[in-house]
């Protein structure tokens, strides 16, 4: 079967400055793709492009097998759910819903049966008489979601679509568009510059940075074998710590203030030179508290403690960098004393300092 | 289809921008061709170079026009200015009838110049106006014939110009007033600033662009002055309060001579850039970033 | 609001102070009144108590024969129809001109806030700087222009003149009304498969109420208003009310008959006071929007 959306070789250009540089990607029907990335990267002049909604400069996008690179966006079969919902102010929420139909030429008896069911769906019934200044931030959402899914389409489009709620809301949405995904067996394009967002919805995450892609995988594969620093950095919350070391061989030195080096044995390793050595806070322990073959020890002054409830972050400094461990929360650790880790050899990552591109 | 689609925003727009390039922007350019040529009743296409312009700088009559336009210009943007201020800050000061008075200090913008220049002509009416009336009361000397007097005419002109447009800049004022950012004012006053130094040090200062913007809109005003003088004065006594409106309007319609009415309209849109462009391009640079 | 009064301490000087800020603001309510009161008073004299009395007293004996004299009896030059004629010349010209250059106002400000393309910035620009030109400097161009379209001195000469140096400012207006409105607005309806007038017609239309009353309004006393206009496209017949106003009050013949003067001054400014006293609150927002710009 045809891939339900196909962007290969994609460039845009807004006169010299290129926005989006070669662009590649390819998801399945079911597939629930999202693009992420810092404010500025592309990531939703992307989204906009496969909509339709700005010319591209090269390349070609497919939606659902079809060449749709020169298709009006009411051609091209798809819903979006906007960041400021772009609901129309002065109609009530059912014409809302119902105006793309309406504008089509939808009779009235099939808009009525379909704005019954997509209501009943988010269950937004009783505010379908409202205007959308009488809504709030969440009901607003939900219509937004119900103008889309009223049209169902091949494609969802989702524009950063929780950015203005507040902290609770966003994560009792971020589980309804998870179930409806589920539910619909949609596919769905979504873009976001929350990592945890990514990381909780996505079957597929792209990456980007400066309008290049910088990683496509599924979220596990973007967590545990980031492909460069940049991937590494901006995934994970605390990051990824980068902890600037030297390499022969397996072996593998880390400095240490007022203290001999902190030497590593890596048997899978062959390095040499200076890298960076990647270890999720996480894969950081207390000495003793894991186990495994990988899994090596070396003693490091504790800088600062930060109880988080579940879990107590340690902050060391290695390698003359702040070191981040997610550690238990009954640990022993106290700020200006020294403390045994164990590095678990077996998650790390290692990257070249200069280009930031993975090693291993 | 396709095509149209995609053009239609532009084709839109032409209409407009057409009618601006040619009934803006030619029209300045026919202007300005005039102004160098001999022409007379009919254009003459012939240019001959600022020959029209040096008859201007010749004429005692657009001397007195252009010394009219800074005597009035100048007064009566300083007065609007200071009265609009002085009126915003009073009506600041939490007043209960600010509505009423808000709405009659801003009536007379809604009428034409005519009107303004009619009432006021009738009020500085020497024989019958406010000098009768005070004399009336029993100041048989009392004397206030400005209106036909050849050297205080032209101040006629700004005390109607001033009711005009003072409560103009009274609203523009109050509400850059009440835009001032309320937590500066309360740190001010915690720190036990007195009320007319927090006016003279915070908030009028940061009020600099709404002076620009009214002293803008009145210079334009001032230059643009046309009604009120036909309405007030005629451009009388003789041509003692004429300016290079009523000037360029005598040349062109009553003296049939164009290339005066040309150059002088060349000089009043010199004068008015010299003012906006400057406003303009801050504006747009702006709102561009 | 902003409260700065100073707080409460010296309640004798305080008291003093805010009796002298109401007798100023009074005094200053007299001086704009003073001349609407003046007007109105005169206009229900007979002559006979003009060059009597006192310009601020009370008309002892009211007559509105200065009113059906300046309505259809006062001359303007050699015809003596009084102002009936040119105020409904001035109805004539503003209704379909204030219509037309709003409709093409909220067109363009549609295309150049919500459809912008290379140059429209551009092309906004140079119709802004439209509004600031003296008018002065198109006269006389504009003049042989209406005699060239053959449209010299009839009323659909100056609706075209005035729709034409109208369309800057009313498209200014909604520019700056549109240019609030999120972009994603036309693209969600864009999606939902609606053109580009049906966008405007459904979407941005009935948004725009606040917008089209400022801007009819300010349209409306703009062209009501207007002198300069008038007095060089119309001819007799045509002329709009401010120039007929102002013939009849400078015509040399006969006796001066300032009663019938106010009183046509009072119906000239009669339309726009009305508006202002009905929707003031919109006058006032043109009237900063026009000059400050939002």
């Amino acid at each position: 079967m045809a891939p339900i959306l196909n962007i290969s070789g994609l460039f845009k250009n807004y006169g010299a400055t290129e926005i989006l540089k070669d662009i590649n990607v390819s998801i399945d029907k079911g597939d629930f793709l999202v693009l992420v990335g810092p404010s500025g990267c592309g990531k939703s002049t992307l989204l906009n492009c496969i909509a339709g909604l700005e010319p591209i400069s090269g390349g070609t996008i497919r939606i659902g097998g079809q060449d749709m690179t020169h298709v009006s966006p009411k051609d091209r079969n798809i819903a979006m759910v906007f960041q400021s919902y772009a609901l129309y102010p002065t109609m009530t929420v059912a014409k809302n819903i119902t105006f793309g139909m309406q504008v089509r030429g939808v009779d009235k008896a099939t808009q009525a049966a379909k704005l019954a069911e997509v209501a009943k769906q988010l269950q937004i019934e009783a505010l379908l008489n409202r205007r959308p200044g009488q809504l709030s931030g969440g009901q607003r959402q939900r219509v937004a979601m119900g103008r889309a899914l009223v049209r169902d389409p091949q494609l969802f489009l989702f524009d950063e679509p929780l950015s203005n709620l507040d902290a609770k809301l966003r994560v009792e949405m971020r589980t309804e568009i998870k179930r409806l995904h589920q539910d619909l067996g949609a596919s769905m394009v979504y873009v976001t510059h929350d990592q945890i967002e990514a990381m909780t919805l996505a079957t597929k995450i792209v990456v980007m940075k400066g309008g290049v892609i910088q990683q496509v995988g599924t979220p596990a594969e973007i967590y545990t074998r980031p492909a460069n620093t940049f991937v590494a950095d901006f995934m994970g919350s605390p990051a990824m710590n980068l902890i600037p070391a030297r390499a022969s061989g397996s072996r593998i030195e880390i400095s240490r203030a007022g203290a001999a080096p902190l030497v590593l044995h890596d048997p899978r390793a062959s390095l040499s030179g200076d890298i960076l050595l990647g270890l999720r806070p996480e894969d950081i322990s207390e000495a003793g508290t894991r186990t495994g073959d990988h899994v090596q020890t070396g003693e490091a002054q504790v800088d600062v403690v930060e109880p988080a409830g579940a879990d107590t972050f340690v902050v060391a400094k290695l390698g003359g960098k702040a070191v981040t461990a997610r550690l238990a929360a009954d640990t022993r650790a106290r700020a200006g004393q020294p403390l045994a880790f164990g590095f678990d050899l077996a998650k790390v990552s290692y990257f070249r300092p200069d280009t930031g591109e993975r090693l291993n | 289809m396709q095509w149209l689609e995609r053009h239609v925003p532009k084709l839109v727009l032409a209409p407009s921008f057409v009618a601006v390039l040619i009934f803006v922007y030619a029209f300045i350019g026919w202007t300005a061709w005039i102004s160098f040529t001999r022409s007379r009743l009919m254009p003459n296409y012939e240019i001959v170079g600022t020959i029209q312009y040096e008859r201007l700088a010749a004429s005692p009559r657009w001397e007195t026009a252009m010394t009219n336009l800074a005597i009035f210009g100048i007064l009566f943007i300083l007065v609007s200015m200071v009265l609009g201020l002085l009126l915003a800050i009073f009506l600041d000061q939490k007043i209960r009838t600010e509505g009423v008075l808000r709405t009659i200090y801003l009536y007379p913008m809604a009428l034409s110049l005519i009107v303004t220049g009619t009432a006021w002509k009738w009020i500085l009416n020497p024989g019958l106006g406010l000098e009768s009336m005070v004399r009336g009361w029993g100041f048989e000397t009392f004397a206030f014939d400005w209106l036909i007097n050849p050297d205080k005419a032209i101040y006629t002109v700004v005390i109607a110009g001033v009711w005009q447009a003072s409560g103009f800049v009274m609203a523009l004022f109050l509400a850059g007033l009440r835009s001032v950012d309320a937590e500066i004012i309360k740190a001010a006053q915690v720190d036990g600033i007195p009320t007319h130094r927090i006016y003279s040090a915070i908030i009028i200062p940061s009020m600099a662009p709404i002076f620009l913007s009214a002293f803008i809109v009145l210079a334009h005003l001032a230059i643009k002055s046309f009604d009120l003088v036909v309405a007030l004065t005629g451009g009388g006594p003789g041509y003692a309060t004429d300016l290079p409106a009523t000037y360029m309007y005598a040349m062109a319609f009553s003296r049939g001579d164009i290339g005066q009415a040309a150059s002088s309209a060349m000089v009043m849109m010199g004068v008015v850039f010299a003012i906006v462009v400057p406003y303009l391009y801050s504006e747009l640079r702006a709102k561009h970033d | 609001m902003t409260d700065i009064s100073a707080p409460p301490r010296r309640p004798i000087g305080q008291t003093l102070l805010r009796w002298g800020l109401y007798a100023m603001l009074f005094l200053f309510a007299f001086y704009y009144l003073m001349p609407l009161f003046v007007m109105l008073t005169t206009s229900l004299k007979s002559l006979e108590e003009i060059r009597t009395g006192s310009l601020v007293a009370l008309p002892r004996e009211v007559t509105f024969d200065a009113w059906a004299t300046a309505w259809s009896g006062a001359c303007t030059g050699i015809q003596c129809e009084g102002l009936r004629p040119y105020f409904w010349n001035s109805m004539l010209m503003a209704v379909p001109a204030v219509a037309l250059s709003a409709l093409i106002g909220a067109m363009n400000g549609y295309v150049i806030a919500q459809w912008r393309f290379p140059g429209a910035n551009l092309i906004f620009s140079l119709m802004l700087f439209g509004c600031f030109i003296p008018f002065q400097v198109v006269l006389l161009p504009m003049a042989r222009t209406l005699g060239f379209l053959n449209i010299a001195g009839t009323i659909p000469g100056l609706i075209f003149v005035h729709v034409i140096y109208g369309i800057g400012f009313t498209t200014l207006f909604f520019r700056n009304y549109y240019v609030t409105i999120p972009q994603e607005l036309v693209k969600a309806a864009k999606i939902d498969g609606a053109g580009f007038f049906r966008i405007f017609w459904s979407i941005f239309l009935p948004l725009s109420l606040p917008i089209i009353v400022v801007t009819v309004i300010w349209q409306f006393t703009q062209i009501w208003n207007d002198f300069l206009f008038g007095v060089s496209f119309s001819q007799a017949g045509t002329q709009p009310v401010t120039v007929a106003l102002n013939n009849i009050v400078n015509s040399t013949t006969g006796v001066k008959e300032y009663n019938v003067d106010m009183a046509a001054a009072i119906i000239a400014a009669l339309p726009t006071l009305l508006v202002y006293v009905v929707a003031g609150k919109y006058f006032i927002r043109g009237l900063t929007a026009g000059s400050v710009k939002g």
